[in-house]
């Protein structure tokens, strides 16, 4: 019997779907791979606190949902879903679609089929997990996943994969059972350098052994596994097969249904219009899969699309949202008409589709400066992208020029894609009707639509030649010289150019940094260091046709690069050029003749930027010559911060006296924004990078910042007074205040906010009773190790 | 690299103080009262309250230092005036008492405040002079990766002694088990090695100080034993070298992080014994006024 509707994947959007498609009377099955609502979910830490955000917008399901543990809100829906007796299969992966509506054919893994009208497809962006890949991989004693390591005693158990999630596992099992380790390569490259130790640790003490170089050949179901080994085939008895060998994510099973992707960007969402229906008639895509990476919104949209599909015209949940931002513009129309001014007014948006484009304007601010207000200050950190719905604005360059900016015209890409200061300030000349989106949704919307890029693309390379190099060319050559640039990038390591290369063009450094280096009687030594903003590669320009010295890109690090035929072509036409890039020349010069004098400065340089703070903006290092070890700047960063230090003054290493402390560094562009659910990570005008209250503690940050200075906290006891506490002793001292002591403490992401809220500057530094402790930026490292020896 | 609490601010209060001082000293040398300088006549009486509201104000540091979140200045500036201030009211406070002694309550607050300041004043030799030869001893690593490449070694030891006799293996870890760095501050500033092992056939354990009862043990059997054993036991030597040299490492480290604290173990009940008997004064001296 073919169905009305069948929805694929029960996470939180397709729970929301199932009982609302059961109420409008449709015949529907809801379809799950796990044999439990919710894999996602399940597979949180146990107790996880889960969080309701965003918190401004209404929930709109049938089901229920606020902020509550992992375990309260799975019993909760378990409840539900048999009070509101919904049609779910669990086990039930599915592996094709086929077809448009009204006619799909879905396949499942057990090989079954499905006919339906409809399909609605919210299966998450978790992907599945990868199966092991032989006979014998479904059986119910292998398994993807390990909840509790502590459920098992005295087992022999054989974990396969070498990455965090197989080592973890194995080192918390081996506690309480025999653990065999399986690899498929010869060492753990993979893994975080803490589990690295660990493994090595825990293989050399024969606390687990590990094959290496080693596949699985079979699995025995009474139960044994068989390796292939370098040295032929043997067979492991076992208890439990715990495979821990990454997911597949759904990115290729959704194109096989025939969605389409703007752009092969990995992190690229399907075009989906405003009712979120793909390309594919009848296929609906919802929750995180189409971009809603939060539990309230995937639930309300499992209630918006059953509604589409009946036929029904609702307004969205956020709609009250838009209305709200939309009504203090000069425009008295209605939440779509408005939306439509926008696009209309600006080409960038021309071909963006409906949804993405509300989701950018929602996430977005709308502004209404008055003439010379000032939209932001030149040398501030923010990195939004602004465009000009209406009005004029002013930009006022460095050489004193202003620019004037009219509608469907923007401004802010500089910084949002260098990650550096704002390069100038911009004013209101006229009454503007301005649109303020935060960098992730533009770039978001750069990976999606090529175009998008391309425009933003050629805008900087304007700018930038603008602003360095030739202020006075006309739009129309700078035009033709962009057109012409190549976008270069490098991984941290990579060299841009070689000492004694041939001299082919000029890098001009768009976002990360370069070391310059040069060899000096047989030895490398670092001349400098050159910030985003800046280029290299002039003097084999204008002088010698060779490269004078070799430049390495710090970390990782984009470059704009312009053929030298090219530049010649601009050296002719422009009588300034020349001149600018002699003066700059002799400042290298000069700067590289006082490092040659000091090799041992450079030896400082480079082991500053190995540590990867080529792409902070401020930095603390302490100088070891000072530092007593009173750990005064931890307690001050603790006390000033709800009790939990964010820096480890001890940890991390020391090269010729000056210490990298484990703490963050404020990135140009923070790694640790890359992945966040509720964009909570962001950044203040003086380029603070910190995390608001919206956090929902999934821990993301925490593995995406390299620098592990991340950590996820729970709130601490109060802290006493300080007078009561000197004079009597009662209380916490300060830095030990004891972490509330509840099992299911709610725990967020933390970490330096550079004491942005604090009248005096950062604790840390002024707590230091002997100065040791410093802050900087990259720029100063050269006077520091110039200093320093 | 950085200013010292000494040259903080090109010595700002460095000069502050030689100020006060010697306006001190010429309000007493211009001062002419009818009985010998004192507490008791109008300048002494003045410098005495000047004295005691500097002591308030010098004990004040501790407070200071730890409310985190004042804005008035840094905790290091703090602490350069605090130096050359605590310096100064020696001077100040003689000049307050025109150089008169005896046994007494006075005077006892005045001996009691003389520690303070020379405490201080080795805090400050102490502070000038560790943190460089700390930074040096430990070359680069952190104290925890100095404990880490220990436990590695000790790891690695047993790892080969359990190629050999079982005495080899209890030799190992008794010698890892009884390794002492120390625990009290007082231990590890005197920097003493009191290790011990347990050898076999011994009926007690001896001092293993520099690990040398473990080295000379090792010796012994390497010269006993068939080449293959004795190749096995050079390998354990040579680890026992290296951790040999690591300990002296560590130790080093350890003693002189407790020279950076120990001091103020002096400095602070000092001065809260200070504070008492500067009361007591105070309050005799208003008694019998
Ligand atoms: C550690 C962590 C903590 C988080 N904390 C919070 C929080 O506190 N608050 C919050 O709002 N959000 C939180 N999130 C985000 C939240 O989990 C997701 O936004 C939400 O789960 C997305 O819902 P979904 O229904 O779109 O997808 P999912 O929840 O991923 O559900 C997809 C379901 O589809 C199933 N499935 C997949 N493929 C198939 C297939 N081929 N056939 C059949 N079924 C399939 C899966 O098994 C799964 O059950 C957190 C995320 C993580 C990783
Ligand atoms: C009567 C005079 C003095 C009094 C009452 C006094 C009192 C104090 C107090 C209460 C502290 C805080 C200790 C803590 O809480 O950790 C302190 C710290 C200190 N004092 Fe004094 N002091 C005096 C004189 C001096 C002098 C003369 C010197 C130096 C020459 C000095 C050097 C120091 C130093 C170096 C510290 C340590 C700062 C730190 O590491 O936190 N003091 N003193
Ligand atoms: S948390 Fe990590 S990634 Fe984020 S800004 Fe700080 S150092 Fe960079
Ligand atoms: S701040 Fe970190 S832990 Fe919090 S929601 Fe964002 S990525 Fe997750
Ligand atoms: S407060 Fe200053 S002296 Fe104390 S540990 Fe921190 S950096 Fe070192």
């Amino acid at each position: 019997m073919k169905l009305e509707l069948v929805i694929v994947g029960a996470g939180p959007a397709g729970l929301s779907a199932a009982p609302h498609a059961g109420k409008l009377g449709l015949n529907y099955l809801l379809l799950e791979s796990s044999p439990a609502p919710a894999n996602t979910i399940q597979r949180y830490q146990k107790g996880k606190h889960v969080m309701a955000e965003p918190a401004v917008v209404p929930l709109r399901s049938d089901l229920g949902f606020a902020a509550g543990t992992r375990e309260a809100i799975l019993d909760g829906w378990e409840r539900s879903l048999s009070d509101l007796g919904i049609e779910v299969r669990y086990n039930a992966e599915v592996v094709a679609i086929r077809g448009e509506r009204p006619d799909f054919v879905l396949t499942l893994a057990d090989g079954g089929s499905l006919t339906a009208e409809n399909v609605i497809l919210s299966i998450g962006l978790q992907g599945n997990p990868r199966k092991i890949g032989v006979d014998g991989e479904t059986d119910r004693s292998v398994q993807y996943t390990l909840d509790d390591p502590d459920e098992y005693r005295g087992e022999t158990i054989a974990v396969v994969g070498a990455g965090d999630a197989a080592i973890e596992n194995a080192i918390a099992l081996a506690r309480n059972n025999t653990v065999i380790i399986i690899n498929r390569r010869d060492e753990f490259a993979r893994a975080k350098d803490g589990n690295l130790t660990l493994i090595t640790r825990a293989i050399e003490d024969e606390s687990i052994s590990c094959f290496y170089n080693t596949g699985v050949a079979s699995i025995e179901t009474s139960l044994a596994i068989n390796l292939n080994t370098e040295t032929g085939e043997t067979r492991v008895p076992c208890d439990r097969i715990i495979a821990r060998i990454g997911a597949i994510p759904p990115r290729k099973f959704v194109e096989s249904t025939g969605i389409r992707f703007p752009s092969d960007d990995p992190t690229t969402l399907p075009e989906l219009s405003g009712k979120y229906e793909s390309n594919v008639p009848g296929l609906y895509v919802i929750g995180a899969l189409g971009g809603y990476p939060l539990i309230k919104q995937a639930m309300n949209q499992g209630f918006e699309v059953v509604e589409f599909i009946k036929g029904n015209e609702i307004l969205p949940a956020d709609h009250g949202i838009l209305e709200d931002k939309f009504q203090y513009l000069p425009y008295d129309k209605s939440v779509d008409e408005t939306l439509d001014i926008i696009r209309n007014n600006i080409p960038l948006f021309e071909n963006v589709n409906g949804l993405i484009l509300r989701e950018l304007v929602l996430a977005s601010e709308l502004l209404t400066p008055s003439k010379s207000d000032v939209i932001f200050h030149k040398n501030d950190y923010t990195n939004t992208f602004i465009s000009i719905v209406e009005g004029e604005v002013e930009v006022e360059t460095d050489s004193g020029n202003l620019i004037t900016l009219g509608p469907g015209q923007f401004f802010g890409e500089m910084s949002l894609l260098s990650g550096r200061r704002r390069s100038a300030s911009v004013r209101a000349s006229a009454p503007c009707v301005l649109l303020e989106t935060p960098r992730r949704e533009i770039v978001k919307l750069m990976n999606s639509y090529d175009q998008v890029r391309k425009v933003i693309d050629r805008h900087f390379i304007v700018r930038t030649l603008r602003a360095g190099l030739v202020p006075d060319a006309p739009q129309g050559e700078l035009e033709a010289v962009a057109e012409t640039a190549e976008l270069l990038s490098f991984r941290a390591g990579d060299v841009l150019f070689r000492e004694g290369d041939e001299s082919d063009g000029l890098h001009l450094i768009r976002n990360g940094s370069v070391s310059v280096s040069r060899n000096i009687g047989g030895r490398n030594i670092v001349t400098t260091y050159v910030a985003a903003g800046n280029y290299v590669g002039e003097m084999g320009l204008v002088g010698e046709a060779r490269r004078s010295a070799t430049v390495t890109a710090t970390v990782a690090t984009e470059s704009i690069f312009l053929r030298a035929d090219i530049f010649q072509t601009m050296l002719q036409r422009n009588a300034g050029l020349r001149e600018r890039i002699q003066t700059k020349v002799r400042e290298r010069i000069s700067e590289n003749l006082r490092m040659e004098a000091a090799p041992d400065a450079g030896d400082l340089i480079s082991f500053l930027m190995q540590q990867g703070l080529g792409e902070a903006t401020d930095v603390l290092l302490i100088d070891e010559t000072l530092c007593v070890g009173c750990d005064n700047c931890e307690t001050a960063c603790a006390e000033t911060h709800d009790g939990t230090s964010r820096l480890k003054r001890a940890a991390g290493p020391s090269y010729a006296q000056v210490h990298v402390p484990t703490s963050c560094r404020h990135c140009e562009d923070p790694h640790c924004m890359k992945d966040c659910p509720p964009d909570a990570i962001r950044r203040a005008p003086n380029g603070e990078v910190y995390i608001e209250d919206s956090c929902i503690g999934c821990g993301n940050c925490e593995r995406n910042c390299p620098y592990g200075v991340i950590q996820m906290a729970s709130a601490r006891e109060d802290a006493p007074n300080l007078l009561s506490w000197i004079l009597t002793g009662s209380g916490a001292a300060p830095g030990q205040r004891q972490t509330v002591a509840t099992p299911n403490a709610i725990k967020k992401a933390v970490k330096c906010d550079m004491c942005k809220d604090l009248s005096g500057g950062p604790a840390c530094v002024r707590a230091c009773p002997t100065g040791a402790a410093i802050r900087m930026s990259p720029s100063e490292f050269v006077n520091l190790a110039r200093k320093a020896n | 690299m950085q200013a010292s609490i000494l040259a903080f601010r090109g010595r700002r209060y460095l000069w502050v103080a030689l100020a006060l001082t010697a306006i001190c000293i010429i309000a007493y040398w211009l001062d002419d009262p009818q009985e010998p300088p004192n507490g008791g006549t109008l300048l002494g009486y003045s410098l005495g309250v000047l004295g005691a509201l500097m002591v308030a104000w010098l004990t004040w540091f501790g407070v200071r230092k730890r409310d985190y979140l004042s804005g008035s200045g840094t905790v290091q500036g703090w602490l350069s005036a605090h130096v050359y201030f605590g310096l100064s009211l020696m001077v100040i406070v003689l000049l307050h008492a025109g150089f008169q002694f005896g046994w007494n309550i006075h005077t006892l607050a005045f001996v009691l405040m003389t520690l303070v300041v020379v405490s201080g004043l080795c805090g400050v030799f102490i502070y000038m002079q560790f943190p460089e030869r700390l930074s040096e001893n430990r070359g680069g690593a952190s104290r925890s990766e100095l404990l880490d490449q220990l436990e590695d070694i000790d790891r690695r030891s047993r790892r080969v002694a359990a190629k050999l006799p079982e005495a080899f293996r209890d030799v190992v870890t008794s010698g890892v088990q009884r390794t002492e760095l120390g625990t009290t501050l007082w231990q590890r500033l005197r920097n003493q090695d009191r290790s011990q092992i347990q050898l076999p056939n011994a009926s007690a354990t001896v001092p293993n100080k520099g690990q040398e009862a473990a080295m000379d043990w090792l010796a012994e059997q390497q010269s006993r034993a068939d080449a293959e054993s004795a190749a096995t036991i050079a390998e354990l030597s040579a680890l026992l070298r290296n951790k040999r040299k690591l300990l002296r490492q560590i130790r080093e480290d350890l003693r002189l992080q407790a020279g950076l604290e120990i001091w103020l173990y002096a400095h602070v009940p000092l001065t809260a014994a200070l504070l008492m008997a500067l009361l007591a004064h105070i309050v005799t001296v208003f008694l019998y006024w």
